[in-house]
């Protein structure tokens, strides 16, 4: 078996997945594997048909990566490959989609609206932000709808400040997600299915030092504090990993996902749901291995080797 | 799957209570995340600086450096003087007389690159909090190093002729006035990095003498000056006063990987140097300084200079015309006469750094004309670069920015934004795409 590991990709986040990319390679190669990585370009097709026995780590964040497109290629090639499948990374990577799907599951998760550019330019901005400012309430998370690592994430916390924040978020994208802001404690919980059905990993409790866990917080080593298991109550911890677990058979998930969540008065409530979770030296999901007594490469020797059989 | 019983608390970095205070501003940036597509083949990418080196002789350059390893590479792989080897600072003293400089060889410090030159001037000169002042806008990799330093960096007004010494004078005073240490002024006085300008010569001497007669050094800093694209080269500053401090550099006329810069200073100040960079790197790579050295003796340097000109002349053309034929109406940009870069003001509102993820969707990467300065200004300029692409690149490059362009504006009146409310962070200091 040679394992390819497919990383970088043309999209914001192309920094990170490299470097999630080689990180996972690298613990691949220290767990025994053949290890073969690549971006994606006009060779990949070519490389993955020449290769004997492959078995696909798409670790390509945002973009093709995520939107499910590269996954839906590899099925029609007939390749196995680690996570979730096309189909339900497109539902996934859509931050609208993903939480009305989740909803209408009946768990937890903020009030929102998802609307292109457009819709505001013909309507009218004023009177239709006017509107969702008043069905809401201050204050709101304004974000992309197809993005990651908090890139045009703004949090608005009077109606000045929204026009600028959509226009921030539709910088990425052309449909922004207008949301309920939740105040509690970030959590996310990574979730594994090695063959016995999906597992939720001990939730990582998000600290960052200037309160915002931006991308420069997400990826300064020493800018945020990570608790595993989160400083929370035993029934709130379990709740979390509950939701997780639901969120991510909401979604038609596999193998391995990042659910994240907010831990509110009321509970644990969905925020969004990562089909190619970080595996950064700063990332969520190699803590959460590693407080369940796992390794990186450990976890995804068996992920491919579960795949590969399937 | 078992669970550890303990609570796992970690920032990750083990050390982050014992650095340095210098290491503030090093900080990841999702600005800097974003360059990372600009290495892709589908981005036109008039972001980078680097020069295009395609032209160079590379089969004739490989047999020389042959020839020179099998007869001197005992000496040419070997440990070699703090100040850079002898012959070699003579050779540097020839490339500078092209533009009108006459020193002693001994008052040449060889450097790794003119970025470490100037890393070595900031070193020798600057205490935290003293101030150095800088063009409006100002080199990224030079702001950078000023601010590891901890000085603060004072722009000064900038026109299409470089520093205006009306504001110069004003701004000496007012610092000086506030009680500052004013250690020097830093200056590109030729096709400046990023805003393309030049000095004139009589801008130049007042420039000088306003800086002479109020007791601040000026250190110039001159990588592009033998890339003129319309006329002669301007006599440098140096070649005016012989206390200006003059960071030259072979990145730009030969290749920038050998990291082959030199500094040429005033004696005591070049003591100085060659002691701070004996600390730094115990001398400067030997065998760069031989090969280049080899370079300028055995090749028509100055011939594959003019193939250089040559060549991004035709580009700048290409990037200016394109611009006058595609950008919307309320945008302005600089008409450089060398060098690599154009400076692009947006219309009014616009804020560049907010566009470069849409500059990204586009497949088009540029600077942010925020990474310039210090001080937060810039919002509205972009640095374009028409060094690397080719001509019918930078011309698909600059209509998908005028696209990225538009759209902005179209997001920006849907909305009623007038500025773009964009968090800023103070540089820190050269990314590869930045230089």
């Amino acid at each position: 078996m040679t394992v390819i590991v497919i990383a970088g990709g043309l999209s914001h986040e192309r920094d990170v997945s490299l470097r999630s990319g080689r990180r996972v390679a690298q613990a691949l190669r220290a767990a025994g594997r053949t290890v073969v990585e690549t971006d994606v370009n006009a060779d990949l097709v070519e490389l993955i048909r020449g290769t004997e026995a492959p078995v696909v780590v798409p670790m390509l964040h945002g973009g093709l990566g995520e939107d499910g497109a590269l996954r839906e290629v590899l099925e029609v090639l007939d390749v196995p490959f680690v996570g979730p499948t096309g189909a339900s990374s497109r539902l996934t990577f859509d931050k609208s989609i993903a939480t009305s799907v989740v909803r209408a599951a009946g768990l937890a998760a903020p009030r929102q609206i998802a609307l292109p550019h457009d819709i505001f330019r013909e309507l009218g901005a004023p009177t239709l932000m006017e509107s969702i400012g008043q069905q809401l309430g201050y204050p709101l998370i304004v974000k992309p709808s197809r993005s990651g690592s908090a890139l045009g994430v703004t949090k608005v916390d009077d109606p000045a400040s929204l026009p600028g924040a959509l226009v921030a978020a539709y910088a990425y994208g052309a449909v922004a997600v207008i949301e309920q802001f939740l105040a509690g404690s970030e959590v996310a919980v990574t979730v594994l299915d090695e063959g016995d059905g999906p597992v939720a990993l001990p939730p990582v409790g998000i600290r960052p030092e200037s309160g915002v866990y931006d991308y420069e917080s997400r990826y300064t080593a020493g800018a945020t504090r990570f608790v595993t298991p989160a400083e929370l109550p035993d029934d709130e911890l379990a709740a979390a990993r509950e939701l997780a677990v639901a969120a991510h058979k909401a979604l038609g998930l596999r193998h391995l996902s990042r659910v994240d969540m907010m831990v509110t008065p009321e509970g644990p409530m969905f925020l969004e749901g990562n089909v190619a979770p970080g595996m950064t030296e700063t990332s969520l999901a190699p803590l959460a291995f590693e407080a369940a007594g796992r390794d990186l490469g450990e976890v995804f020797s068996s992920l491919v080797d579960l795949v590969a059989v399937s | 799957m078992t669970e550890q019983p303990l609570r796992h608390d970690t920032r990750l970095d083990r050390f982050v209570d014992n650095y340095a205070e210098r290491t503030n501003g090093m900080r990841v940036s999702a600005v800097r995340a974003l360059f990372a597509v600009a290495n892709r083949p589908e981005i036109v990418s008039l972001a980078g600086g680097m020069p295009n080196i395609a032209d160079l002789p590379l089969g004739d350059i490989a047999e020389s450096m042959a020839e020179m390893i099998r007869t001197r590479g005992m000496q040419v792989m070997q440990y070699g003087s703090g100040q850079g080897e002898p012959g070699f600072r003579e050779q540097i003293l020839d490339v500078m007389a092209l533009e009108g400089i006459t020193a002693h060889p001994d008052d040449v410090v060889v450097t790794a690159g003119s970025q470490q030159g100037l890393d070595l001037v900031t070193r020798i000169f600057c205490d935290p909090g003293d101030v150095i002042l800088a063009e409006s806008p100002s080199y990224v990799g030079a702001l950078g190093t000023f601010l590891s330093y901890q000085v603060e960096v004072v722009h000064v007004a900038s026109d299409e002729d470089g520093i205006n010494p009306e504001a110069l004078r004003e701004t000496i005073a007012r610092v000086q006035a506030e009680g500052k240490r004013i250690k020097f002024l830093y200056t590109i006085p030729n096709y400046n990095n990023p805003s393309g300008v030049t000095q004139p010569l009589a801008r130049r001497r007042e420039v000088v003498e306003t800086c002479h007669s109020a007791g601040v050094l000026v250190v110039e800093d001159n990588p592009y000056g033998l890339l003129s694209l319309d006329a002669d080269p301007i006599p440098a500053m140096r070649s005016l006063d012989d206390e200006v401090i003059y960071l030259g550099s072979f990145s730009k006329t030969f290749a920038p990987g050998f990291r082959v810069g030199w500094v040429l200073a005033p004696h005591a100040v070049r003591e100085k140097l060659v002691l701070a960079q004996e600390s730094a790197t115990l001398c400067p790579p030997v065998f760069s300084q031989f090969a280049i050295g080899n370079y300028l003796t055995n090749h028509d340097w100055r011939g594959q200079v003019d193939v250089f000109r040559d060549m991004y002349r035709e580009r700048r053309d290409a990037m200016l015309s394109t611009l006058t034929e595609v950008m919307p109406a309320g945008t302005s940009w600089t008409h450089p006469a060398g060098g690599f870069f154009v400076w692009v003001t947006l219309p009014e509102g616009l804020d560049s750094q907010a566009m470069l993820p849409r500059g990204v969707n586009a497949r088009v990467a540029f600077v942010p004309g925020s990474a310039f300065y210090a001080d937060g200004q810039g919002a509205r300029n972009v640095r374009l670069s028409y060094c690397f692409p080719p001509a019918d690149r930078i011309r698909i490059g600059v209509e998908r920015f005028a696209d990225v362009v538009r759209h902005e504006l179209e997001v920006m009146a849907t909305f009623g934004v007038r500025t773009s409310p964009i968090e800023r962070r103070t540089p820190s200091g050269p990314a590869p795409d930045l230089t």
